[in-house]
């Protein structure tokens, strides 16, 4: 076991920490640990940095190796995103190109690289999808999984454990493995390319993870609370409105984020279950086709296009979730 | 107020008899407190009576009527919790009104703000209304929580420990006030505790309990000078009681491996083989002592010192006034009060001398 | 040898100071009881002593070495936690020989240590079982021991009794005395109640927000507490503090008609140690007061407890103060009442209300 010598930090240290933590040769290690978690952090950032300027480059910027870091940005993947376009024949393009008239910027852009814009892409309508079946999922999982949470915390019922445990497993099987079975169930029931085939089945997926987290958290609570309240002439529903639900916020914004990111980000069951009224967003970023095969620009803006609703949710609920992301982990 | 009866109430837990027939009764307005260690079955009695646990077997009467089918909130009782009592979420006035508030009781905004304020005066936590709890110390907590179960004046008070988590003169200086609130309102009180100088500074009666059963009720005299049992009598008082087996001979009690021997004890009803049970108070040291020892451990009190004092080989615990100035290792000569001794059969039950 | 040695040690916590700058010396075999209520500084000092907590400020000697920097591991100390920190899924056996296991003793000596505790704190019975199969009391027996087996220097105890019911911890409270008194190794303790303090302490350190308030033996403590606050804490119920003023030999108190003559031996320090107006705060403990139809000082029956052997009696005096008198068990006192009764001379102090410090008698020729 090292000793350290008898000298310390040369200022009086103010914050509740032990005498080997703050020894001068422990300071370098300090340094060095931060560096590694800033190169570390760098490195997991990379493919979002490519991403944001992919979505910025031509398509000639793109292909050409070795990839450019420095490049001169254009919305091209923008308007291949956004619009709907046909590539003019020859004559055509003389043409246009002879009389610009009063073309808006992005005609002007579609028309520099040869394409007349017909019309909006469906991106915005997958989007809507998107927002659609995610966040309506995520407030069911989330509302139904906390009364079920709250039962199973609260209520003595047969074969509890044993229930537990089977939804649980639900979450064992890759979704994948299921998808040929569900499909045809789908079709049979009519709920094929549907918002609420796809609600439902987000719905359920993310079921058994709400009831776990959330009885974690409930189980936190101390039922005194709640005893106090009955004996006081409270109904146990209104106690759960009044007494646990404040107490559970933090819990409930943590599984909310975690159900959310879940059903946003799906694609398997998107693609295979849907096909042009309840597509979402994954599956149609992914295969957007450009003329000389995927569109790597407006792949990459539209991807930054997803990222952002989910990141504004997190970002606005990120109080609660470090307090709720260490449940139980750091005590009063 | 109520008059509270248990008629043989018992309780079972999955392997764990937590009552078992347990009778008493509690007198209108009476302080009443069930005394007895962890696991006895005082909070489980207490859980009960409120309805949040059912018996298995037996009738609890509020006033003459069995209240079995009622439930908490329709029992009209008040519980305070040893912790966790105060709604983390709301302010001190908030708490308070918390139990007004409730969709059984209709009670006028005005209504509410009066009780409340009248409440806040009575514990003294007046100038608290407003702060969040969080932000309140362990005794200011604890008065709220007072306060919460008197806001509402129910039938019957029922205190888990309430001051367990106390510091110690924390303990004292509510363990005063609780006793005078509760002579000045009149309410009938069940207390819980496993701390006997609560139980005999607060009471007006105790029942003993101990692995479910009720082993004595009695005032708090009753307690002290005739404990039912050996259990009773080395639960209460402090220091502990000191207890030995001993044998009578011709009215002469002797303590067994030890010089001392009470000689007219009126021990001649016992039989061959028995304890005895001497109060520390009643081991008196005194230069012209009968009874010689040697001085073991002096723990000054202030008000009083316990000394631990070797005969044979047994130690006796004695009770001087103010701060002795005996060493260890000091020779001590003693006497020993004749009046309060007790006798107790091999199986622990008290005797008559 | 075993003294510990506290320079000009403290503890900020940002801008809270957790412990002002104190000095203090532990001779060797000494039981000294740190006492205060929650959050005076008594276990934040504690843990600076033991390295579980760095100093802002001072410096820490052990045995005249400069320990201040030291790894909690190489000071030589044991520390005894209020709820136990037994490692659960060891037996007791096996918690009591980890110590010296992990400072790589031989076995022979590990066993051989390992029983000599297990006698000495009558715990052979529990050697086999898990802490969590274990009561209150034997698991902080079980600490303990774990703590004797090494022999350290010092013994570092932080409220160990704390967690146990109350007749526990009177029997637990002997044990770790007699313990004290056999081994004679230098114990620093730490404690809220002031019945520990007193029972079990060389020498006791009062504190209060952050500083010392006194230093002193149990009867020092308790015949002359040095302030209002070690006069109010020490004793169950403290020390009565009575407002009053005081003029020509007698102390006009506030409320029901009380005027208290003023023993001799204080006439003259009571003469220059007030300030202007003569406001001056009389103390008495418990027992000093006498019952006495004929008393000279009057109070009203708030409430009266039966304590066991004896009672105590807590009378209002005006509205906002309760003196609290020691009687006879067997005399009953309605609320109420008007009861008379005397203050012996002997027992009386005085306190100075604006600096809080107790007066001294003068010394007579």
């Amino acid at each position: 076991m090292t000793t350290f010598e008898e000298v310390g930090p040369r200022l009086p240290v103010v914050e509740p920490t032990r005498v080997d933590k703050v020894h001068p040769r422990a300071k370098w290690g300090k340094s060095i640990r931060v560096i590694l978690t800033l190169i570390v952090t760098f490195i997991m950032l990379i493919p979002v940095v490519v991403m944001v300027l992919t979505a910025f480059k031509s398509r000639a910027d793109i292909v050409t190796p070795p990839p450019k870091v420095f490049f001169h940005p254009t919305l091209e993947g923008f308007l291949y995103l956004f619009t709907d376009r046909s590539v003019f024949s020859p004559a055509n393009l003389a043409e246009a190109q002879a009389n610009p008239g009063d073309l808006n910027y992005w005609q002007k852009l579609a028309l520099s690289t040869g394409q007349k814009i017909n019309g909006p892409s469906d991106y915005v309508g997958r989007l809507k999808n998107s927002v659609i079946i995610a966040g309506t999922s995520t407030i069911l999982s989330v509302i139904l999984g906390l009364f079920a949470a709250y039962a199973f915390s609260r209520f003595k019922i047969a074969g509890k454990d044993d229930l537990l445990f089977f939804i649980l497993s639900t979450r064992m099987l890759p979704g994948v493995v299921v998808t040929i079975p569900l499909f045809l169930l789908y079709r049979l029931l009519g709920w094929n390319d549907t918002h609420v085939g796809m609600i439902i089945l987000y719905t359920v997926f993310n079921l058994s993870f709400s009831v776990w987290l959330l009885k974690g958290f409930i189980d936190e609570i101390p039922i005194e609370y709640e005893e106090a309240a009955l004996v006081d002439g409270y109904t146990r529903l209104q106690a759960f409105f009044r007494i646990v639900l404040p107490q559970a916020v933090n819990g409930i914004a943590a599984t909310t984020v975690f159900c959310l990111i879940f059903a946003w980000n799906e694609y398997a069951f998107a693609l295979m279950l849907t096909s042009e009224t309840a597509r979402t967003a994954p599956p149609s970023i992914a295969t957007m086709l450009g003329s000389g095969g995927l569109e790597w620009s407006a792949i990459a803006a539209g991807s930054l296009g997803f990222l952002i609703p989910v990141a504004i949710v997190t970002f606005a609920l990120r109080e609660y979730l470090l307090r709720g992301v260490t449940f139980g982990a750091v005590r009063k | 107020m109520s008059h509270v009866e248990l008629d043989h109430i018992s309780k079972q837990f999955p392997g764990v008899t937590a009552l078992d027939d347990i009778t008493f009764d509690v007198k209108d307005s009476e302080f009443f407190v069930l005394l007895g260690p962890t696991g006895a079955g005082k909070t489980t009695t207490l859980r009960v009576i409120a309805g949040l646990e059912h018996q298995d077997a037996g009738k609890i009467l509020f006033d003459g009527e069995t209240i079995d089918d009622l439930t908490p909130s329709d029992r009209d009782v008040a519980l305070v919790f040893q912790q966790y009592s105060l709604y983390p979420t709301m302010s001190v006035f908030d708490n308070l009104a918390f139990p007004l508030r409730s969709p059984l009781r209709h009670t006028s905004k005005e209504e509410i703000k009066r009780k409340v304020e009248e409440t806040a005066e009575k514990l003294r936590i007046t100038h608290l209304l407003k702060r969040k709890t969080a932000n309140l110390s362990g005794g200011e907590m604890q008065r709220v929580s007072i306060g919460r179960a008197i806001v509402r004046s129910p039938r019957v008070f029922l205190m888990d420990e309430p001051l367990s988590n106390l510091d110690a003169k924390l303990r004292e200086a509510l363990r005063i006030e609780l006793q005078h609130l509760q002579k000045t309102q009149g309410s009938t009180t069940l207390f819980v505790t496993h701390d006997q100088i609560e139980a005999l500074t607060m009471a007006d009666r105790i029942a003993v309990l101990n692995e479910g059963r009720i082993i004595q009720v009695g005032t708090p005299e009753d307690i002290y000078d005739r404990p039912a049992s050996t259990f009773v009598a080395q639960l209460v008082g402090s220091p502990r009681i000191n207890l030995y087996p001993a044998r009578q001979e011709n009215g002469t009690v002797s303590i067994k491996d030890s010089d001392v021997h009470l000689i007219d004890a009126g021990g001649s009803k016992l039989p061959a083989d028995f304890l005895v049970g001497i109060r520390p108070e009643s081991v008196k040291p005194d230069p012209k002592g009968k009874f010689d020892g040697q001085v073991v451990l002096s723990e000054p009190l202030g008000v009083e010192t316990i000394l631990h004092i070797q005969s044979g080989k047994s130690t006796l615990l004695s009770l001087v006034p103010g701060i002795a100035s005996y060493h260890i290792g000091d020779g001590v000569k003693f006497n020993i009060a004749l009046e309060h001794i007790h006798y107790f059969g091999m199986n622990g039950n008290r005797l008559q001398a | 040898m075993s003294t510990i040695e506290l320079r000009q040690v403290e503890k900020k916590f940002g801008d809270l100071h957790a412990v002002k700058p104190l000095d203090l010396t532990i001779q060797d075999g000494e039981f000294i009881v740190l006492l205060g209520p929650s959050g005076c500084g008594k276990t934040t000092t504690l843990r600076m002593i033991s390295g579980l907590e760095t100093v802002s400020g001072g410096t820490i000697w052990l045995n005249g070495r400069n320990v201040t920097w030291l790894h909690p591991s190489a000071r030589d100390i044991a520390f005894v936690f209020q709820f136990y920190a037994l490692y659960p899924h060891l037996t007791a056996r096996q918690n009591i020989a980890f110590p010296l296991q992990a400072q790589g003793e031989a076995r022979e000596t590990i066993e051989k240590r390992v029983d000599e505790v297990v006698k000495l704190l009558r715990i052979e019975h529990v050697l086999k079982a898990h802490p969590g199969q274990l009561s209150g009391g034997d698991q902080q027996r079980v600490a303990l021991a774990r703590a004797l087996v090494r022999r350290p220097a010092a013994f570092l105890m932080d409220e160990p009794l704390g967690a146990l019911d109350a007749d526990f911890r009177e029997s637990m409270r002997s044990e770790i005395k007699r313990l004290h008194v056999l081994q004679h190794a230098t114990t620093v303790y730490v404690t809220h109640d002031q019945i520990e303090a007193m029972a079990m302490g060389d020498r006791i350190v009062v504190m209060s927000a952050a500083e010392i308030q006194q230093i002193g033996s149990p009867s020092e403590v308790y015949n002359d507490p040095s302030n209002l606050f070690v006069a109010r804490f020490i004793g169950s119920p403290g020390m009565n503090l009575v407002k009053g003023k005081y003029a020509d030999g007698i102390v006009k108190m506030s409320g029901l008609d009380n005027n208290y003559a003023v023993p001799q031996a204080w006439k003259g320090a009571l003469k220059k140690g007030l300030a202007d107006g003569g406001e001056v705060i009389v103390g008495f403990r418990p027992e000093a007061a006498q019952i006495n139809d004929r008393g000279n000082l009057v109070g009203k029956v708030y409430a009266s407890e039966m304590q066991g052997s004896s009672a105590v009696l807590h009378l209002t005096i005006n509205e906002n103060e309760i003196i609290h008198i020691r009687t006879d068990r067997l005399i009953p006192f309605p609320l109420d009442t008007l009861v008379h009764f005397d203050i012996n001379p002997q027992m009386a102090r005085f306190f100075n209300p604006k600096t809080e410090a107790a007066l001294k008698p003068e010394v007579t020729q």
